[in-house]
């Protein structure tokens, strides 16, 4: 997804390349793993390992395929793409893993959401982590006080809620 | 007892207050999630399923059911007003039915889509009904070389018949093969994939990757996209009310595109885009007004709304009784059936006749709830449509996360949520249709376990699986499914298939 989009059709896709390279990875890790397995195909003939086995020889076939229209410039053209954007909605999903459990789940969420409002224009983040981290809070209340379901609390959620 | 006892039976237990009320959530879910451009019914329900756990099954399994009806109902809202369709399903209709907007006359095409689903819902869910049982007793000769078969068609027919790439819809159902082989085998109790980590153990868990893939996927490219479009909604002027014209217009196409639609649903071809496709030919063949089509002919909605109704209750035929999901939404309905512990198929008649007939019944009374959600009440859904795009998308990352830290609040859970949604960005970038990882991953263990079961009784016999009639004339049809697009595209006639592209819902 990298490199430049804007080359005429029926080039050398790189990108491609790289995703019949990822295909090679995924079907060689299947059949190294599949081979350290005891094959107790009893009466079947097939055990644990078979079908992994062809699922990775099949991966690899693939992988080929892929190579091979990726040389010929056979894939589609890609909407160009800006990264900036998808970047703040990855580092929002990450600061939401890293912050679940020592801030809860209103404060982490809340930064999820205003970083995903950013990606889609609203630039104000001192507005909308605010919006945010309330919107979640609310969330959290109706779902684990009325839903039963079990979401982190923190220290904004104790304050509310002293039982959590 | 006959088809009508059960249905009867079934009447009276969707007739509870509570399952009433559970039918009314999903059909209202069902309808906004529609409207809404970039979320779909499979999405909605996978971010359900967590929430879920604690409730009554049969109310959630009717919940999700009136989700997959409401989003094909809410999806022609959508098209009509805003040319943008709600979901896939429905991009046929805003070819004619923003025209008939545009040209002020958008209330009778939105009764038409509303009139056209309920009628079409409704015909169908009764074909459902009657056709059930024969099926069930059909199916009850089926045995595991039977069903290997009837899985390996559904692949095929979901990953590499339609769309534009064999290769790529095969890469996608690869992928999903290879990450439903991770965790314990059911048979053995090996550990396969798992690299020594116990969260593996379980495997992945299907909701996460669904979820990851169509919400996280989704939203990380539509927040790429360069040329951001801005649609305009499209004002509903005048009387939502058709006139005796539009009624003389609308009754036929209704019917021809509950025909068209409802096997289409049934069969394992993935999707209900198909039959709304096929509708839309039929109906430009068969009119009087060659001239407005393109230009907003009643009809083209017409038919269409009706066929893809009637597909969704079609691929319900398949998932009851046999188990086998057609679609991405009937595939995480099934995951649905197992977080309880049931497995959809013939013997769920048996042993459990009062909730499946009562979630077939159930969808009458939804269908019903519906025609009024949308006809009446048309005005606050286009409200929906106004709702600015940040909110929106913040709004939806926060519930796809929320159900993930529901079931499992553990950081692996949130990793796996993350790399599974850029892996469905690259594959959306790069043109590999979603359906297909998604039912690999939740089909491959059931088409593994068949495989071995009916290698286990031949004694490691692979002739067995084209000895029983019914599986060798399905696997046939399955190679013919893969071969025939292969030669089309090869000479240049893959347009068609491409066009007949399965989508996500």
């Amino acid at each position: 997804m990298s490199g430049n989009r804007h080359e005429p059709p029926r080039r050398r896709d790189t990108a491609a390349l790289v995703i019949a390279a990822g295909l090679v990875v995924v079907g060689a890790v299947m059949l190294w793993d599949s081979a350290r397995l005891a094959d107790l195909g009893g009466y079947s003939g097939i055990g644990p390992a078979s079908v992994p086995r062809v699922v990775g020889f099949a991966l690899i076939g693939l992988a080929a395929w892929t190579a091979i229209e990726a040389l010929r410039g056979d894939f589609p053209q890609r909407p160009p793409q800006n990264a900036l954007p998808i970047l703040w909605i990855i580092a929002g999903l990450a600061l939401q893993l890293m912050l679940l459990h020592a801030a809860g789940f209103s404060i982490a969420t809340g930064i999820l959401f205003a970083f995903t409002a950013r990606a889609f224009g609203k630039r104000n983040l001192a507005m909308t982590i605010p919006i945010g981290i309330v919107f979640a809070f609310v969330v959290w209340a109706i779902f684990s006080q009325l839903l039963m379901l079990h979401l982190p609390a923190g220290p904004l959620e104790h304050l509310v809620f002293p039982r959590g | 007892m006959s088809a009508f006892e059960f249905l009867m039976q079934g009447l009276g237990t969707a007739a509870d207050p509570m399952m009433l009320l559970y039918a009314l959530i999903g059909v209202t879910l069902g309808t906004a999630v529609g409207v809404l451009p970039g979320i779909g019914p499979a999405l909605t329900v996978a971010l359900l399923l967590p929430v879920t756990y604690r409730l009554d099954p049969a109310g959630s399994l009717i919940m999700f059911a009136g989700i997959y009806y409401g989003g094909m109902y809410g999806g022609s809202t959508t098209s009509i007003l805003l040319n943008t369709p709600g979901e896939s399903a429905s991009i046929i209709t805003a070819l004619e039915g923003n025209k008939m907007a545009r040209k002020g006359r958008g209330g009778p095409a939105l009764a038409t889509a509303a009139i056209g689903s309920f009628i079409a819902g409704l015909i169908a869910t009764l074909l459902l009904a009657f056709l059930a049982p024969s099926i069930v007793k059909l199916a009850l000769v089926f045995g595991p070389r039977e069903y290997f078969a009837l899985m390996v068609l559904a692949f095929v027919t979901v990953s590499a018949a339609f769309g534009d790439s064999a290769l790529r819809g095969l890469t996608s159902l690869f992928l999903g093969l290879a990450l439903a082989c991770v965790g314990i085998d059911q048979l053995t109790g090996q550990a396969r994939l798992s690299f020594g980590m116990p969260e593996l153990l379980d495997g992945i868990e299907v909701t996460t990757m669904a979820v990851a893939m169509f919400a996280l996927g989704e939203a990380l490219y539509i927040a790429g996209q360069r040329v951001q479009v801005d649609d305009e909604v499209t004002a509903v002027k005048g009387s939502v009310w058709m006139s005796r014209r539009d009624w003389a217009r609308s009754w036929k196409p209704w019917l021809r595109g509950t025909a068209i639609g409802f096997p289409i649903g049934a069969m394992p071809a993935g999707g209900a885009e198909i039959g709304t496709f096929l509708s839309y030919a039929t109906e430009k063949k068969l009119t009087k007004h060659p001239e407005e089509f393109g230009n907003g002919a009643i009809e083209g909605v017409a038919g269409p709304e009706a066929a893809n109704n009637a597909s969704a209750a079609g691929t319900l035929v398949p998932l009851l009784t046999l188990g086998l999901p057609t679609s991405a939404t009937a595939a995480i309905m099934l995951a649905g059936f197992q977080q309880f512990g049931l497995q959809p198929g013939p013997l769920l008649f048996a042993t459990n006749p009062t909730l499946v007939w009562g979630l077939i019944a159930s969808l009458l009374i939804a269908n019903a709830m519906l025609l009024v959600l949308n006809l009446p009440l048309i005005g606050l859904w286009v409200k929906l449509l106004t709702v600015p795009k940040p909110w929106l998308y913040a709004g939806i990352l926060l519930f796809a996360t929320l159900g993930t830290i529901g079931a499992n609040p553990s950081a692996f859970e949130l990793g796996m949520l993350l790399a599974f949604g850029v892996l469905g960005y690259v594959m959306r970038l790069f043109g590999y249709p979603i359906a297909p990882i998604v039912v690999g991953l939740i089909l491959g263990p059931m088409a593994e376990q068949q495989l071995r079961r009916a290698l286990s009784i031949s004694q490691g016999d692979w002739t067995t699986l084209v000895q029983s009639p019914i599986a060798a004339v399905l696997l046939g049809i399955a190679a013919l499914a893969l071969i025939v697009p292969l030669i089309l595209r090869a000479r240049g006639k893959g347009e068609m298939l491409s066009q007949l592209a399965g989508e996500e819902d």
